[in-house]
């Protein structure tokens, strides 16, 4: 039976590929989501994969970057010679499905709607995740005590070593974990707290300042809560016509 | 009419009601389908006991209607918002026909707007006088992001946009209601961004524009616009729906508006029949701001603010005397706000 447990393990390969990609929004992994309808090897070399959104209707710059993250993380398998990534049910499928298996730029895919590339949609995605996280963690911090001043001095290594309670350490290491990914360069020592292209804060603004990352996270929180709700549901219909 | 457990009975319009017809009969192709089948994951969020079969959801009727707003959804009144949806549905999603009919049935409780889309140019701009005349609107639905042809939305900023709102003036048709929502196509040309609704209500200070679902998840842009254009206005439609399942969020936003737009902006709608009203306006009437909201804006919902909030602010926008009407339909006259007591004595 080398076959197949070869192929098994192949598959398992891809699923944790796939597994590493998140959806931007709601941060969260697209295996976990259940985003992916289908997965297909052969010859041992050639991955199909196919994946479905909460609608039909969700946006494309999102359909994009993840089809397009699905298509990448499975290529970097070295025994993959061919990857193929197929969107369902989406009123931009066509136009998606083309330009990742062109491998196109999003501007390109959609030509005269938009001047974004990819780096640039993650550079959003990215900066998005960072200030959610970051407003979190700053009320969460304020309300155990700390004071703006604090806040805005305090470095990464010593914002590690406060004594939090559970929720707190839990929204501190989402934030850590972010933290390095944006600043891959940064030591321990750096400040724990600057914006999103690393400006410090001031004291005296930082009330402003937490007002502004509170709307960008309760922006966040909407498109994730439509989201996961129409997730459900059509997960509910499509169980439902399987069945 | 709603009365709360201390007896106080609060005059309701709810202000974004829909008559569609989604069914397999009307649709005119894949996309006809695929928006009521959203609509209806929509209908999902909603609380267990409320959710309608698949074929009802697609087209109810007006009995329906009558039942889940007037009879069970506590509304006095209340406004359709039409989505004409021409490239996906034969008739379209909602039909002004039918509309009107359902309206003489019961005028005194349904106001029925219109829509206009400045893609239709010269052509629609005479259809627009005629349709003023006909059903004689006071406010129309503008939903920028409808395709058309290869068209996948507009702004009204758009040239042809700045003549039908001037036409729209000259007819005495005052409400805008714009919908501003979730997103579907955010591109650089995302057809929901809220900017265009800063330009135009500078620029046409006579006319309402509510935004209807706040503009989210624009929130913060379309605070700043309300809070400098005193004719822009907060539609809770989606908003309110809410209020069952994400109790803290739902303050934020509300805390939100409260802070930035005031009390006298703020407009209720269920968004029917995506929801049943009655569970969010029973929702509504019992919400308290949660505490870190209240502290951190300053604001709270009095009895005041959500007589405002559930019929007065519309009632205002369409010149209804809520005294007048409650004898109209043989309800007893519920005790208003203050500001809007003065506003009748100034009148």
């Amino acid at each position: 039976m080398q076959v197949p447990t070869r192929c098994g393990n192949r598959r398992q390969e891809v699923w944790s590929a796939l597994s590493a990609v998140t959806d931007p929004e709601l941060d969260e992994s697209v295996t976990a989501l259940e985003f992916i309808t289908a997965l297909e090897i052969e010859d041992q070399k050639r991955v199909k994969v196919e994946f479905r959104l909460p609608t039909f209707w969700c946006a494309p710059n999102f359909a994009f970057l993840m089809a397009s993250d699905l298509r990448d993380a499975v290529a970097e398998l070295p025994w993959v010679e061919e990857v193929s990534v197929k969107l369902l049910d989406h009123f931009s499928a066509d136009l998606i499905n083309r330009g990742v298996a062109l491998r196109q730029d999003f501007r390109d895919a959609f030509p005269g709607e938009t001047d974004d590339d990819l780096t640039a949609l993650r550079k959003t995605f990215l900066d998005k995740a960072f200030e959610g996280r970051q407003e979190l963690l700053l009320r969460q911090l304020l309300a155990a005590g700390y004071d703006p001043g604090w806040i805005t001095q305090v470095t990464l290594g010593e914002l590690m070593r406060q004594p939090l309670d559970a929720r707190g350490d839990g929204l501190r290491s989402l934030y850590a974990f972010m933290w390095r990914r944006i600043r891959p360069n940064a030591g321990e020592e750096d400040l724990a707290f600057t914006t999103f292209d690393g400006e410090p804060l001031e004291p005296s603004e930082f009330r402003t300042y937490l007002r502004k990352v509170s709307g960008v996270r309760r922006n966040q929180e909407f498109n994730g809560l439509i989201c996961r709700g129409l997730l459900a549901a059509r997960n509910a219909r499509w169980g439902e016509a399987a069945g | 009419m709603f009365t709360t457990k201390s007896g106080e009975q609060v005059f309701v319009i709810d202000s974004h009601t829909h008559l569609w017809d989604g069914s397999p009969a009307n649709q005119k192709n894949i996309h006809g389908k695929q928006f009521i089948d959203c609509f209806y994951d929509y209908h999902h969020l909603g609380p267990d006991g409320y959710i309608w079969p698949k074929e009802k959801f697609e087209r109810y009727s007006e009995e329906d209607f009558v039942k889940d707003v007037f009879e069970q959804g506590y509304a006095d009144m209340a406004i359709f918002n039409p989505q004409y949806l021409g490239d996906f549905y034969h008739n379209g999603f909602s039909n002004l026909e039918r509309n009107e009919a359902f309206r003489k049935q019961h005028p005194d409780r349904i106001i029925a707007n219109g829509f206009w889309d400045p893609r239709n140019e010269e052509a629609g701009l005479k259809q627009l006088e005629r349709d003023a005349k006909t059903y004689g609107w006071k406010g129309v639905k503008l939903y920028t992001a409808e395709w058309k042809g290869s068209s996948k939305g507009w702004k009204l900023t758009d040239p042809w946009a700045y003549r039908y709102l001037e036409k729209s003036q000259e007819l005495g048709i005052k409400n805008m209601h714009v919908h501003k929502g979730p997103t579907i196509r955010p591109l650089n040309k995302d057809a929901f961004n809220v900017e265009d609704i800063d330009d135009a209500a500078t620029s046409f200070p006579d006319l309402n524009f509510i935004v209807e679902h706040v503009g989210l998840p624009r929130l913060e842009d379309f605070c700043f616009i309300a809070a400098q254009e005193p004719n822009v206005y907060a539609g809770l439609a989606v908003v309110s729906a809410l209020v069952h399942k994400r109790h803290h969020y739902f303050g934020e936003i509300l805390g939100e508006l409260l802070f930035w737009l005031g009390p006298d902006r703020i407009l209720y709608g269920s968004d029917y029949a995506i929801w049943s009203p009655k569970w969010i306006v029973e929702e509504l009437m019992s919400y308290e701001l949660p505490e870190d909201v209240a502290t951190e804006t300053g604001q709270s919902l009095t009895l005041e603010v959500r007589r405002k909030i559930m019929g007065e602010n519309a009632a205002r926008l369409y010149s209804i005397d809520i005294a007048d009407r409650c004898k109209k339909l043989g309800l007893r006259t519920p005790t208003a706000s203050k500001a809007a007591k003065q506003e009748v004595a100034v009148a």
